[in-house]
């Protein structure tokens, strides 16, 4: 009879003191991450958003980033859409995101039929080793994606 | 930014009627990103070039949209294709509303 006592009244302090840890966990994690970092899940959404939730395919876009990257504050980065660049048939946008940057969003290029070859390259800084990701978009509203990992020795995102 | 702001645009002069030809352009920008932290323990405002618009005989060609992942002094390269002779119009515009513009010639043969 006291045996079986002891033990739902442990086993209530348990849940209580589980219950507590957890609470202080998620309320710790808020903190150490706060508002302003990406993960690879908020860089997923922020992606999903610029193309409106609608699926991806792979192939036809490529993108050109060094595989360690000694400076965060200056990354090449190159990315190029195989297409006729006609004006039936032509790259409308190339959205590029990271995951692991304070904010997701980089760049989108806008092109024209004008442009003639659907490339563009600019620097972009990396706070750390992390993905960045690529969707272009073609003036028929297919979707393709490519995503490139980049080690980064100095993060770029100035402490 | 103290620095006035300078604009280095590489177009070729001369090209054929139908040629790819590469744009190259470089603008000194301290590219603020809002995440820096100053003295006081707070961040230095944001203040970055958001768009990029190049215009060919006034139509638009190609645009840009720029977060700040984007490296200080942003360097773009891009391509058009070169179907008349005319001018090539530049313009960066900034956090704060400015515009940056610079132009260029091209003669298509």
């Amino acid at each position: 009879m006291t045996k079986r006592v002891i033990e739902r009244t442990l086993s209530r302090r348990d849940a209580i003191a589980a219950l507590g840890a957890g609470v202080l966990a998620v309320a710790g994690a808020r903190l150490i991450i706060g508002p302003a970092q990406a993960s690879p899940d908020s860089a997923e959404a922020f992606m999903s958003k610029l193309i409106g939730g609608r699926a991806t395919k792979g192939g036809k876009i490529t993108l050109k980033l060094p595989p360690i990257a000694e400076n965060g504050n200056t990354v090449p980065l190159t990315v190029s859409v195989d297409s006729p660049m006609t004006a039936s048939n032509y790259v409308k946008t190339v959205h590029v995101v990271a995951d692991g940057n304070p904010n997701p969003e980089v760049a989108s290029f806008h092109f024209t039929p004008a442009s003639g070859k659907a490339q563009a390259t600019t620097r972009i800084r990396m706070a750390k080793t992390q993905n960045i990701i690529a969707v272009a978009e073609m003036s028929d509203g297919s979707l393709y994606r490519t995503a490139r990992n980049v080690k980064v020795t100095i993060g770029g995102c100035g402490g | 930014m103290a620095n006035k702001i300078k604009i280095r645009v590489r177009v070729p002069k001369t090209a054929k009627k139908g040629q790819l030809i590469e744009i190259k352009t470089l603008i000194s920008h301290n590219m603020e990103s809002g995440q820096r932290k100053n003295k006081k323990g707070g961040k230095h405002p944001r203040k970055i070039v958001n768009k990029f618009v190049c215009k060919y005989n006034g139509k638009e060609v190609f645009v840009s949209d720029w977060h700040p992942a984007i490296s200080a002094n942003p360097y773009l390269a891009f391509f058009i294709r070169a179907e008349e002779s005319g001018k090539l119009e530049f313009s960066w515009t900034d956090d704060d509303g400015s515009v940056y513009t610079k132009t260029a010639s091209i003669q298509v043969n």
